[in-house]
């Protein structure tokens, strides 16, 4: 690695340590409150959320802190509070810039709480904080879910026990959710879990949206899948609870048992394309068992496979049986049009992907068969459902040859296009003939300079020119569009 | 290169305090826990810790050896009595526990202390109070909030809020972007003017604004004067659309980790990959980086040229002469030498790399998109991307570009897509599907009436005094880009007939090829530009709302003073920003005489924003 030199170079302690102690110390200010809360540590039958966050220098810090405090000359900085409560998008109406943000400036902090909940019995503790530990203790189921809630996030000592009545611990919950700290919500939310039945949680959670995400996160995160799936069950969200369930069908190892897993999925509660789509899943699967085991042998020891075809893609499958299975009749599972009909492969799709497959295979006489068409008087014709353009693309990524190329280089249809492709491939007769068929005397001239002298495409050129008097006269046009 | 308007832009802040920060409250922890240890570091963690302090400081305090996590059963050569000490952010945390209940099955006991960055929750504690182990695992935090990548970036290092708050819903990271803004407002503060659009960004705001009524204030010279807060989900178009920036396009193609890339032999020419700090340290780099990609070739022949000038020197020089040669010049013509090499090597292997996938075509779908023009066009291209199994990736990115400009999709549309993609990439992608949707980055269009079909069914269901609380299952469904309206308002979309000509950009445009304005961007310009949201009300409502403009102390007139640190402003992205993002800013910045300093929870780009969707992992 390079790292710049002062970083790589420098030991420890470095030199510049000692003048960057009085830098780092103003900045560690930020952090005191956390370092003050070091007393509270040792008391392990709490849950103590504290820790001396800041370096080596935290002595030097709480050595000089009485003195910045002393010196530090406070101006009034203090921002507004602004309206973070979510509202209606319908609402917009009434958005005025002062409507949401009312300048407020520094309102109580007891305010905002009594403000969300109209009459709560406000009391100021803070003395106690002063008290001796032991005394505290007494006090603690004292805190309001306010003061509760700010302990909480400033990792001070806190109690959840004394919410007992639903509607104190509702009133935690939603003042856990006025401060929009999501560690809190669902410190909250696992106090709840404990301690209310699922059946009333769930129904408090309905109209909760913020803390239901936050639940709902919590039980992802920690697997807790049966009790989503009721809860998704209780709140009518059958489509998220079936999609639940789906994703399980990842943890399954064994293809036996995971085809059988998807089964069972197909009497989820899907909306009504998922449930086509997990149906398709389960077919694949199935179909795939069976693939996985058959072919003929010849084919795999000429062109071994690369991997399983087990878990792979619809298309891959296609491709894998385009590639191995080609030209095994349509009853039989594993072959090309029994699975571009199960699958409902559109007619582009599947030509794209049997091009692709026999292309590799440089069975040119597949890949010519894959366009000729009879017309009832039995002419043959190639036709696309894609630009040929783009056929000739995917064949000269899979390395054509130029005879092949060119033959589909001839059928583009816009001119320009099929020269520049002719070019960029060199499939000289292509562009020799098409110049000739313009009658451009001048861009065949201009590509004689372009091959090798003497080179058949030379002679052909030659020829073309020597009689090209004869058969087009002295001047000859050029079509403004090839100009470029 | 050559276009600062105005060239009295003011000195950046030096941020390199805050790795000296982040260091010394590691090795603090570190020296709380006496005596020999190894050291576990989560593999998120390792380029981080990488960037701010090395093994030798970890072996200066009793580190004995460095691991990365695996949850897998700890193999160590040590006896029982070797302490772990585990450094987490906290992805996997859940699976902690693991790690010590195989030990206790091998009847081991051995002492481990989890360090927890930037912080621990109180889930994590539960978790290993439930599993029993809480005492045999005693825990810590490392408050390491902020990582300067580069002299004007800063990271959270927190890929996974982007999904953690736009998708689960969950605000655990709130508190975290308001902790890690007072950090910057102690030591480069105080504020003095606060902007944001977004409901994160209030939320942030606010808990920054608690934490600094927590603590005292003190008087200092302000360094930074002015924020901006924006959420990722106020403008999603931006991080997807391809990058043509230098910087950006190196992210997109070979992926810049914590300021540092690995250059794989292609771009090397020679047999082994190297990794190379990507910053303002390297001399090449820091003249193209913000430059289109188009512009870049030129400016590094012109410097071989340069050098090769410098080199021809040396003939008809003296003993002296020589001399003097080597030991002033020599070394930093090399070193440039060896960096124009890179560069050269990067810029050849990007092209080989974008020609192949025919980049050209690529861009032309994306922007005729950005400007709604030729969508049926866009959607067969969109859908041969599918057919032909091309980057799972890209062709989702495509699809929510279409999306998000287009105000979500045809139900019809919408159906074929899905199908045709789930056919070729896989159907568990049904589940990501969903997330998109959730999130409202690929969407079906709804019939007009839907959404108050929707709200009149949950209004039966509650009483308006609880309606409040059902705001964001509303805001999920009723939120539309707007993105045509807002383009037509601000601008954001040149037309196409004008010539760009990319040598002398006349706007932010220039880093999308001239064919789009970011939106973020453009917001912050419009902002700073009225000193407020003034004149915006039918932007802000189209997007959302969400937005606020606050001024410190009550009258807010000392704010109006015009220093220095007024016209430098810290930018903070919650959810990620692209390097495209940065270039416009440093070029808003370069136009307007203002410095930007962009902080964002990380450094992302449309395949980062688009991986974090996926499900497909148990």
């Amino acid at each position: 690695p390079t790292y710049p030199k002062d970083l790589q170079e420098e030991g420890w302690p470095p030199l510049m340590y000692v003048t960057f102690l009085k830098e780092s110390k103003r900045a560690v200010n930020s952090i005191r409150s956390l370092v003050e809360e070091e007393d509270e540590e040792d008391d392990v039958e709490k849950v103590s959320w504290s820790g001396e966050p800041v370096g080596s220098i935290s002595w030097s810090v709480k050595e000089t802190e009485s003195s910045i405090r002393s010196t530090g000359e406070v101006r009034d900085q203090s921002f507004p509070k602004i309206h973070t409560a979510p509202s209606l998008p319908k609402n917009s109406s009434g958005y005025s810039l002062s409507s949401l943000f009312k300048g407020k400036a520094k309102t109580g902090s007891f305010q905002s709480f009594s403000e969300s909940f109209g009459d709560p019995s406000i009391r100021n503790y803070a003395p106690e904080l002063r008290k001796p530990k032991s005394e505290y203790k007494d006090y603690v189921s004292d805190w309001t879910p306010e003061e509760t809630v700010k302990r909480m996030q400033q990792g001070k000592v806190y109690s959840l026990e004394k919410f007992r009545s639903l509607q104190d611990k509702l009133l935690l919950l939603d003042e856990a959710v006025n401060a929009h700290d999501g560690n809190v919500i669902t410190a909250v939310l696992i106090y709840l879990k404990k301690s209310l039945s699922k059946e009333i949680l769930f129904r408090e959670l309905i109209t909760r949206e913020i803390a239901l995400r936050h639940y709902i996160h919590y039980l992802k995160e920690i697997g807790e899948q049966k009790l989503l799936v009721e809860l998704f069950k209780s709140m009518d969200r059958t489509e998220d609870m079936a999609l639940m369930q789906y994703r399980d069908h990842l943890n399954v190892r064994d293809e036996n048992k995971k085809r059988d897993f998807l089964k069972n999925c197909l009497s989820f509660p899907f909306s009504p394309d998922d449930a086509t789509h997990v149906q398709d899943h389960y077919t694949l699967l199935e179909r795939q068992i069976i693939i996985e085991s058959s072919g003929q042998a010849d084919i795999f020891k000429k062109y071994p496979r690369k991997a399983s075809i087990l878990n792979m893609p619809i298309i891959t499958t296609l491709y894998y049986s385009c590639f191995y299975h080609y030209g095994e009749s349509d009853g039989t599972f594993s072959s090309p049009a029994n699975i571009r009909k199960t699958f409902r492969i559109s007619d582009k799709q599947f030509l794209l992907t049997c091009l692709g497959a026999r292309a590799k295979l440089k069975a040119w006489f597949d890949v010519d068969a894959l366009f000729t068409t009879k017309n009832w008087l039995g002419y043959t014709k190639k036709r696309s459902p894609i630009g040929f353009h783009r056929i000739v693309d995917i064949l000269q990524k899979n390395n054509a040859p130029v005879q092949v190329l060119q033959d589909y280089v001839n059928l583009v249809e816009d001119v320009e296009q099929k020269i520049s492709l002719a070019q960029k491939y060199k499939c000289h007769d292509v562009i020799i003939n098409t110049y000739r068929d313009l009658k451009d005397r001048q861009q065949l001239i201009v590509y004689r300079g372009k091959v090798e002298r003497g080179s058949s495409e030379y002679r052909k050129i030659e020829e073309i020119l020597s009689n090209s008097v004869r058969l087009w006269g002295e001047v000859s046009p050029r079509l403004p569009l090839l100009q470029s | 290169m050559a276009h600062s308007v105005r060239r009295d832009a003011p000195e950046l802040p030096d941020f390199s305090l805050l790795k000296r920060l982040a260091r010394d409250q590691l090795i603090y922890l570190l020296e709380q826990l006496p005596g020999r240890k190894d050291l576990f570091i989560e593999a998120d963690l390792m380029s981080p810790l990488d960037r701010i302090a090395n093994v030798t400081t970890l072996k200066q305090h009793d580190v004995d050896k460095l691991y990365k996590v695996e949850h897998k059963p700890i193999v160590s050569t040590s006896d029982q009595t070797v302490r772990g000490c585990f450094l987490y952010p906290l992805t996997n945390w859940f699976l902690f526990p693991d790690v010590v209940n195989a030990d206790k099955a091998f009847g081991r006991f051995r002492r481990y202390k989890i360090i927890f960055s930037p912080q621990k929750f109180y889930a994590c504690e539960n978790l290993l109070e439930e599993q029993g182990i809480f005492g045999d695992v005693t825990t810590d935090e490392w408050s390491f909030y902020l990582l300067p990548l580069d002299d004007d970036i800063i990271s959270l290092e927190l890929p996974e809020f982007f999904r953690d708050y736009f998708l689960e819903g969950d605000q655990r990271w709130v508190r975290t972007a308001g902790s890690a803004l007072h950090l910057l407002h102690s030591v480069y503060g105080p504020f003095s003017k606060v902007y944001g659009i977004g409901r994160c960004s209030k939320m942030a705001y606010e808990s920054w604004r608690e934490q600094v009524e927590e603590g005292e204030q003190r008087a200092r010279q302000a360094e930074i004067g002015n924020v901006f807060l924006i959420d990722r989900d106020v403008d999603l178009v931006t991080p997807l659309c391809s990058q043509v920036v230098y910087e950006g396009l190196v992210d997109d193609i070979f992926r810049i980790k914590c300021g540092c890339v690995e250059f794989c032999p292609d771009v090397t020419s020679s047999d082994k990959s190297i990794k190379v700090m990507l910053n303002s340290q390297d001399k090449v780099f820091n003249e193209i980086r913000n430059e289109h990609f188009s512009q870049v070739f030129g400016f590094l022949s012109q410097k071989a040229r340069n050098l090769q000038t410098a080199y021809d020197k040396r003939s008809g020089m003296d003993i002296k002469q020589m001399k003097t040669f080597v030991s002033e010049e020599l070394k930093g013509l090399k070193q440039e030498h060896r960096l124009l090499s890179l560069h050269i090597g990067a810029s050849e292997s990007m092209m080989k790399k974008k020609t192949k996938q025919d980049f050209q075509e690529l861009l032309k779908t994306e922007h005729s998109l950005l400007e709604g023009f030729e969508i049926r066009e866009c959607i067969s291209y969109i859908e041969e991307h599918i057919n032909r199994q091309v980057s799972m990736v890209e062709s989702m990115r495509l699809l929510c570009l279409l999306s998000l400009t287009e105000n979500g999709l045809l139900p019809k549309d919408y159906r074929s897509l899905k199908a045709q993609f789930l056919q070729s990439y896989g159907i568990e992608h049904l589940l990501t599907f969903s997330n998109l949707k959730q999130l409202g980055l690929l969407v079906e269009q709804q019939p007009g009436e839907t959404l108050t079909v929707m709200e009149s069914r949950v209004g039966k269901l509650v009483n308006d005094k609880t309606a409040g609380k059902l705001t964001d299952a509303f805001s999920s469904l009723a939120k539309k880009s707007n993105f045509r309206a807002l383009g037509r308002r601000l601008n954001l979309v040149p037309k196409s007939d004008e010539e760009y000509d990319l040598r002398v950009p006349r706007d932010m445009a220039y880093i999308f090829s001239g064919a789009y304005i970011p939106l973020s961007c453009k917001l912050i310009e419009q902002v700073l530009e009225r000193d407020g949201w003034t004149g915006l009300e039918e932007v802000t409502r189209m997007l959302n709302g969400h937005e606020f403009a606050v001024t410190a102390g009550s009258n807010g007139s000392d704010a109006r003073v015009k220093t220095d640190s007024q016209r430098i402003i810290l930018v903070m992205f919650l959810g990620g920003c692209t390097f495209s993002e940065i270039s416009a800013l440093r070029f808003l910045g370069r136009e307007k005489g203002l410095k930007f300093i962009v902080v964002t929870t990380a450094i992302t780009n449309s395949a980062r924003l688009l991986e974090s969707m996926l499900d497909n992992h148990a």
